[in-house]
């Protein structure tokens, strides 16, 4: 177990290191490739204004001018070593993970991240757990009252969720339960309360984006537990175990539901992964200051290091999430064995 | 300045504001300081009352406004701001010498002392600029603000290495020493041939060359006092020291920030503000329409950007009666426009030019930037009516319906030796779909006169560097016609006029907003302006530029743009500024 976790983590150090030099790439070669120049790519951090020699100190400043090698490596040598940075009266070190300053504001990437994070992790958590509790529990009696009322009616609901997509939901949501509502649901764009400051108020200003967000997940995990429990409570395994005098209840969460969960348990790993990395359209619906809201922000202004840091965060926040996935199979199915 | 900046008042917002001023009066008291917002407003909810005169005046105290972005400030540092926004916002927690006044209509587009005790005095060649400070008047910890620290926060906004995001005024016109980087680069060195300070309430600044406006100059950011003790360079904006009505209590740089009252700002050195609310949330990046909703559902009061409500909303807003009661649509002090490049053959012929201003649809040119409410009112000449000395001129009139005048067209074609029309190329930035519909507007309309265009999209950061705004690059390339747009950093003539009508600012490197205008009689008349102290004769040197771009067809007037404002609910004096074309934050208050 403990070689394969090892190997894992290599490997995925390995993937970010992979992930950072397309971004990479895909930010600093590809404008070059296409023609731009370190002016050219200066002019969008400078004032409008701007003279000739002035883009060329910016140039300078931001290292547009060394190759894009010399340029990757400092990048990759503020993430291990830290870095300095000079912000006019002095000369600031950025503590390693560092990576960089952003072009724009001129503050550490690192602890913008951090500050994020919390948001981000919140959002999603919250969202995981209802859509997890009440996707799967949707799916489970679907699937035991086959063809009822209940199974025809969630099933397109479900249908409805996996449709719908978060910037119509979540407006609609906003503007039934929020907009010059007394008791507004979902806190004013741009603000939210960690949960240590008042969980109350926490739980109370998310609600909304969880509600929505689960929506959507929710629904294909209803789905997905529905035909999983269909299709393993006709195995001959359950048979046997009623057959063995098991109470239904056994049964049907023990033996039934463990086996429909493997599926479920891949899936939500590399939701809550992604989700993890950003829930870009719920932050942006709703003015959640997470990390969506940054990602979008960043590339919107096209403001590399904030693009670089949000990636590989949210990279690897999937690595990991892949990782935990696999670990968890060895629980869940007795079949899997981790070597 | 990169938002549209000022608004001019149309005949009929005039006329409209006229009527209401005669019907309203508010239910409140009026205004008691001189300078402030003034009497004579209403509290009738009604489209444009807060155009030409304060919408529901009132001197009640107390509240927390709250403010949103959808995007961010460039900086908070005084220094290093250039959105017009910021400009308008940051008089909240920062005293510079000069300020607009704060008054709606034309009014707002006076200079008034602030931290200085009258305007700029001149010297006779006026390449000398001095101000006397107010007395009394302190940063937030109570340190009295002295003449230095206005000199220091114009010395250190020199270092665009530090301070990119900032305008250049000051680094191009000053006298400074040679090779002068900075405070901080630079420390120690001697700058009184830029700014001397004789005394500790008098600074005096040095001029290279004479410029009758720089009063103008005086009213920017940078002439905010910042105490060196506290300077921290790039993140000062962190904490900017106050030496306004309020002061930074938590500042989350991306997400937000909060104001509170600043205990040390005294009223009686100030006839300029009211400080009406107890504080001001400010949140940012937070979602556009998202933030149009807040507001017309109250849970917001001001749409920090003043850029006008989006698309979402201006369907709803404009086809209901109660909700368009509630908004404002000024006409700013920017010109959307095409730049008709004598370099080009055929275009080197006057006649060749006069014919596409003849045969441009200038409907069309204002579908294509959203319709009257939203992109702007159809422009006859270069200076909008909100700049000073503008004239109502119409050189090429396009037709009884504005949709272009084909026979005029074909006549000055015919003139021009090309009577079944010619072929050129029209540039655009691509990444702007206004742009991208105005030149197929204009293809098609040209078309008509057989004037064929093609069409050039470029990426706009490297627009005027690389493509349209370099000379050889235009001229092998064909690029007649390019689609272009300006916006005054502040309104006057000479902020307006200079970057794109001046030959001279046209460097063969590339990268100036004049693509098109090269006349000496109008690098002239520049000169003769910016050496003219006095008002009443500088402005109507504009008028006459203005004219004459006109009469050589250099540029074919667009729009003048427009935007849609949503007043938020239960604010009190309300009213659209002409100096930054959105409303005044510097006396809003709350019922």
């Amino acid at each position: 177990m403990a070689t394969y976790i090892i190997r894992r983590l290599i490997w995925g150090v390995f993937m970010l290191a992979i992930v950072s030099v397309i971004t990479f790439a895909i930010f600093f070669l590809v404008p070059r490739l296409a023609g731009a120049t370190s002016e050219s790519l200066a002019t969008r951090y400078v004032g409008r204004t701007a003279s000739a020699e002035q883009v060329k100190v910016a140039a300078e400043k931001l290292g547009f001018n060394d190759p894009l090698v010399v340029q990757y490596g400092r990048f990759a040598k503020g993430l291990v070593a830290g870095a300095e940075y000079d912000y006019g009266p002095g000369v600031e070190h950025c503590p390693a993970p560092c990576f960089g300053y952003s072009f724009l504001t001129r503050l550490p990437v690192w602890p913008d991240l951090l500050n994020r994070l919390p948001v981000t992790i919140s959002l999603s958590l919250g969202a995981a757990v209802i859509w997890l509790i009440g996707g799967v529990a949707t799916g489970v009696i679907s699937a035991l009252r086959r063809g009822s009322f209940f199974d025809r009616a969630a099933m397109t609901i479900a249908l409805g969720g996996v449709s719908l997509p978060i910037f119509f939901t979540g407006i609609v949501s906003l503007v039934v339960f929020s907009y010059g509502r007394p008791f507004a649901l979902a806190a004013p764009g741009g603000s939210f309360t960690p949960f240590f400051d008042n969980p109350v108020m926490w739980a109370y200003n998310l609600t909304l984006p969880w509600i929505t967000l689960a929506f959507l997940y929710a629904a294909g995990y209803a789905r997905l537990t529905r035909s999983g429990m269909l299709e393993t409570m006709n195995e001959d395994y359950i048979r046997t175990a009623r057959a063995k005098g098991l109470a239904e209840r056994t049964v049907v969460f023990k033996h039934g539901l463990r086996g429909a969960l493997t599926p479920i348990l891949t899936i939500f790993g590399l939701d809550l992964g992604l989700l993890m990395g950003g829930a870009v359209l719920t932050e942006s619906t709703f003015s959640l200051p997470g990390i969506g809201k940054y990602a979008i922000d960043a590339i919107t202004n096209q403001d590399l290091p904030k693009v670089m840091g949000v990636t590989l965060v949210a990279a690897f926040f999937v690595v990991l999430a892949n990782l935990v996935v696999d670990l968890l199979y060895a629980v869940v199915d007795p079949r899997v064995r981790l070597t | 300045m990169m938002r549209k900046t000022t608004l001019g008042v149309t005949a009929m917002g005039a006329v409209l504001a006229l009527a209401l001023a005669a019907c309203g009066g508010g239910p409140t008291a009026t205004p008691s300081q001189s300078g402030a917002a003034p009497a004579g407003g209403g509290a009738k909810a009604a489209f444009n009352a807060a155009l030409t005169q304060v919408y529901n005046p009132s001197d009640k105290k107390g509240g927390i406004m709250k403010f949103a972005n959808a995007g961010d400030w460039d900086s908070l540092d005084p220094a290093d701001t250039y959105y017009g926004y910021s400009w308008n916002f940051i008089r909240l927690y920062g005293r510079a010498l000069v300020m607009f006044k704060p008054a709606p209509g034309k009014e707002s587009s006076e200079l008034v002392p602030d931290l200085a005790e009258t305007l700029g005095v001149p010297s006779d060649d006026a390449k000398t600029w001095t101000y006397k400070l107010r007395a009394g008047v302190k940063f937030e910890d109570g340190t009295p603000i002295t003449s230095k620290d206005v000199k220091y926060g114009v010395m250190r906004s020199f270092d665009k290495e530090v301070f990119p995001d900032g305008y250049t005024y000051f680094n191009d016109t000053l006298d400074w020493p040679k090779d002068y980087k900075g405070p901080y680069k630079s420390k120690g060195v001697n700058v009184d041939s830029a700014i001397s300070t004789p005394d500790d309430q008098t600074i005096v600044f040095h001029l290279k060359q004479p410029y009758s406006g720089f009063d103008y100059f005086a009213q920017l950011p940078a002439t905010i006092p910042v105490p060196e003790a506290k300077d921290t360079g790039a993140k000062y904006r962190e904490h900017v020291i106050s030496s306004g009505p309020y002061k930074f209590d938590k500042n989350d740089i991306g997400k937000g920030f909060n104001l509170v009252r600043n205990d040390q700002w005294d009223p009686a050195t100030d006839p300029n503000r009211k400080a009406l609310p107890d504080g001001y949330d400010v949140r940012t990046n937070v979602n556009a329409d998202d933030i149009d909703n807040r507001v017309l559902s109250g849970d917001l009061h001001v749409d920090i950007a003043g850029t006008g409500a989006q698309p979402a909303t201006l369907g709803r807003v404009l086809t209901d009666p109660n909700l368009k009661a509630n908004t404002d649509n000024p006409t700013i002090t920017r010109l959307w426009y095409t730049s008709i490049n004598g370099n080009v053959k055929p275009l080197d012929n006057l006649d060749c030019r006069k014919a596409v201003e003849y045969a441009a649809d200038k409907v069309a040119y204002q579908t294509a930037y959203g319709g009257e409410f939203s992109g702007g009112q159809i422009a006859t000449s270069l200076l909008p009516p909100g700049i000073p000395g503008h004239a109502d001129i119409n050189p090429y009139p396009s037709g009884p319906d504005n949709h272009g005048d084909v026979t005029k067209a074909k006549e000055h074609l015919t003139a021009c030796g090309q009577p079944n029309g010619f072929e050129t190329n029209i540039s655009y930035r691509a990444e702007r779909p206004k742009e991208k519909a105005t030149a197929e507007a204009l293809q098609q309309s040209l078309a008509k006169v057989g004037i064929k265009l093609t069409l050039k999209p470029f990426p706009q950061a490297d627009y005027f560097a690389l493509y349209a705004g370099k000379p050889g690059y235009a001229k092998d390339n064909k690029l007649g016609l390019a689609i272009n747009g300006w916006g005054a950093d502040w309104p006057d003539g000479y902020g307006f006029l200079q970057q794109i009508v001046d030959s001279r600012v046209i460097r063969e490197t590339g990268g100036s907003s004049n693509i098109s205008v090269r006349d000496p009689e109008v690098d002239k008349l520049l000169d003769q302006a910016s050496l003219e102290t006095d008002t009443a004769k500088r402005e109507p040197i504009w008028a006459q530029i203005d004219q004459k771009v006109m009469d050589n067809a250099f540029i074919l007037p667009g729009l003048w743009a427009k935007s849609l404002l949503l007043r938020g609910k239960g604010v009190t004096n309300v009213f659209v500024s002409d100096a930054t074309g959105m409303y005044d934050y510097l006396n809003m208050g709350l019922e």
